[in-house]
């Protein structure tokens, strides 16, 4: 106890400053996280806010495990996780290497590729549905056009295609995070080792796959860590894209969260699917961070 | 068997030019230096060699082959670089091995060769760190060891000692000479420190603004340097170079006094003006020199500042208000201001021509 009463008199000023800091993460943050929590536990429907005190502890979350639309979502969740994040990361080093030998015109092409990320994702989503629309999409007119097809292909109805579409979109926006990472990356490369990679017998391809991509690995896990979090809460894009539908064939973990919260009212049910999908970011914000940490101790450099 | 030969090579970038027509034939097994002031185009021409920058005009064979068109890779050379270009995500085994491996070889060999290469240079205990828990000194020999597990044609070396201390660099230096000695491989090795190039060169090509200015041996070099250039840039300390006029025989110095033309010198016209050069190591005190046997001449000059080296002193004077430097064995305490009386020993010194600089030996 005394000892207790020293550290608070020794450290008084420190305290003092801090606590209004403290303070306001208590009830910014950690506040509606603890009624989040407690809802996940009850049968809060947002039209009776008297089911708010309506305990049913476990029950939302047998209901959630239990259930197939959600464990589908949360498998097209991730599916679609990965496939972004690959292509992204494909494309982004593409682009990276290429805007790395521009000799003139760097900065402006640097300036142009962060154009997408101009853009708030709801746009993004409504200018992509307009272009995959099957009677006055772009794509479906220029495919009919150039005689590739003869029919109009419905590209946001089908399964597969929706999904694809959806993709693209995400892709389309999001690149340039990995290539302005990578590119960072190439810029801060040092130029010695490649030359002696050279001068020991490797061809360009050697090169890049024993020297250049081994020191490229930190920026592209940075990235992935950031793109993860992004595209696991994806939900903008999808809702004006395809709504999640047609029949639930696009929906994702929170597009199925959002419609059972809201339009369906259903908060407590909800937020234990919401608890649930966390574990996923935080799984893939783990997996990555691990990644980049083995990736820096690796080079030995950071 | 590889000579390495260098014709009319010449290195632009854009408009400017670097390196103007070079000429250079290196024998097999030869250990030949490039020395310079930097920008005197040296690590050009040794990039240009090893293949990382394109010539622009002329040819370089290594062997029988001209090697213009071929990329680094097939030359069959090593380089050693001046911050050592190690791979920073492999152990010193890794490093060792890693051509071997590009090319193929199986993994026994690799592991026989990157442990030879470990046993020449002393590696052993650090072969499976990386090279970020290692020191300068160690980073130097994973770099060397990285070169001779290939067994090349050629190596090349690009300042790679530039980066130690003093101590270290001395030490290195015997054993870069000594790694010469046991694998036996034509070297071209480019550094701006001169003590390197003549402990370590058979041949020192010294360069300047993108011409080779004189080609020998460090002993000719040393001895008769072709002109101002090599003189002051060859030795230390440098050569004291002193301006004057010819004058009824003797060359008049511009601040004053006057100094006998040194023998052997193919005697320029009456009036030229010429620079009179000699080494402090040929300018001593009576008494505290060598015994001479040629020609002195006698000059008794006021010490401005004597610095004490030891095993001698290095004693500052002024000549016909030119600082000069004079050396002097057995060093007692000098004040400064106190006048000595120093012989100059005359067929060691040199006359320049004034206006072009060249040597009238």
């Amino acid at each position: 106890m005394s000892r207790l009463r020293r550290f608070l008199r020794d450290n008084a000023v420190p305290l003092a400053l801090l606590s209004p800091a403290v303070l306001v993460i208590l009830l910014v943050v950690l506040l509606p996280l603890l009624f989040s929590l407690y809802t996940s536990f009850s049968n809060y429907r947002l039209i009776r806010p008297e089911s708010l005190w309506d305990v049913v502890w476990f029950r939302n979350y047998l209901r959630v495990l239990g259930d197939g639309d959600f464990w589908a979502a949360l498998g097209r969740t991730v599916l679609f996780l990965t496939l972004v994040l690959n292509l992204e990361m494909l494309l982004g080093l593409g682009l990276a290497l290429m805007v790395n030998r521009l000799t003139f015109g760097q900065r402006t092409m640097r300036t142009i590729m962060m154009f997408p990320m101009m853009f708030s994702p709801i746009l993004v989503g409504f200018q992509f549905k307009y272009m995959f629309n099957d009677t006055i999409g772009v794509v479906n007119n220029a495919l009919q056009s150039l005689g590739l097809t003869s029919h109009a292909i419905p590209f946001l109805v089908d399964r597969w295609l929706a999904f694809a579409s959806i993709a693209i979109a995400e892709i389309w926006m999001s690149t340039s995070i990995f290539a302005i990472l990578i590119l960072a990356g190439l810029f801060a490369m040092p130029r010695d080792p490649v030359e002696a990679a050279r001068v020991d017998g490797c061809t360009n391809w050697q090169v890049f796959r024993h020297i250049t991509l081994p020191f490229l690995m930190p920026f592209i896990y940075i990235a992935m860590t950031i793109r993860s979090l992004d595209v696991a809460r994806a939900y903008d894009i999808v809702d004006v894209m395809t709504g999640g539908g047609p029949a639930g064939r696009t929906e994702l973990l929170w597009t199925l969260i959002a419609r059972t919260a809201y339009d369906d009212s259903r908060m407590g049910q909800a937020n234990a699917m919401a608890y649930v999908s966390i574990l996923l970011s935080i799984f893939f914000t783990w997996y990555f961070f691990r990644k980049l940490m083995a990736a820096r101790k690796h080079l030995g450099v950071f | 068997m590889a000579e390495v030969s260098l014709r009319n090579v010449v290195k632009r970038y854009g408009g400017h030019k670097v390196v103007h027509g070079i000429d250079l034939d290196i024998a097999h097994n030869e250990f030949v230096v490039l020395v310079g002031p930097s920008g005197c185009g040296k690590s050009t021409t040794l990039r240009m060699i090893a293949g990382l920058e394109e010539i622009s005009e002329g040819e370089i064979s290594i062997g029988d082959r001209v090697v213009n068109r071929l990329a680094p890779r097939q030359r069959n050379i090593s380089m050693v670089f001046q911050n050592y270009a190690l791979y920073p995500h492999m152990t010193v085994r890794e490093n060792l091995g890693f051509s071997l491996k590009i090319a193929g070889k199986p993994p026994a060999e690799i592991e026989a060769a990157a442990d030879e290469a470990a046993r020449i240079l002393g590696l052993q205990p650090y072969m499976d760190r990386t090279p970020g828990e290692l020191s300068g000194g160690q980073r130097q020999r994973v770099a060397m060891g990285r070169a001779i597990v290939r067994h090349p044609d050629v190596f090349l070396f690009d300042e790679p000692l530039s980066n130690l201390d003093a101590k270290l660099r001395t030490q290195m230096r015997v054993e870069i000479k000594k790694l010469h000695r046991q694998v036996g491989t034509t070297v071209v090795y480019v550094t701006h420190d001169q003590v390197e190039a003549m402990t370590l060169a058979d041949r020192i090509v010294i360069m300047k603004d993108g011409h080779i200015v004189q080609t020998g041996t460090p002993l000719e070099v040393f001895e008769r340097p072709v002109n101002t250039f090599v003189a002051s840039f060859i030795g230390s300390p440098p050569m004291n170079l002193v301006k004057g006029e010819l004058r009824g025989g003797v060359v008049e110095l511009a601040g004053g006094g006057q100094l006998p033309v040194p023998p052997g010198i193919q005697t320029p016209p009456e009036g030229a003006r010429v620079i009179f050069g000699f080494r402090a190591d040929n300018f001593m005190p009576v008494g505290h020199g060598l015994a001479e046997t040629g020609p002195v001449a006698l000059l008794e000059l006021p010490v401005t500042l004597a610095e004490p080296l030891g095993a001698e002193s290095l004693i500052l004077t002024e000549l016909a208000g030119v600082e000069v430097q004079g050396k002097m064995l057995n060093p007692r305490p000098i004040q400064p201001g106190e006048v000595l009386s120093f012989q100059l020993s005359l067929d060691r010194c040199h006359l320049f021509d004034a206006d072009t600089g060249k040597s009238l030996r």
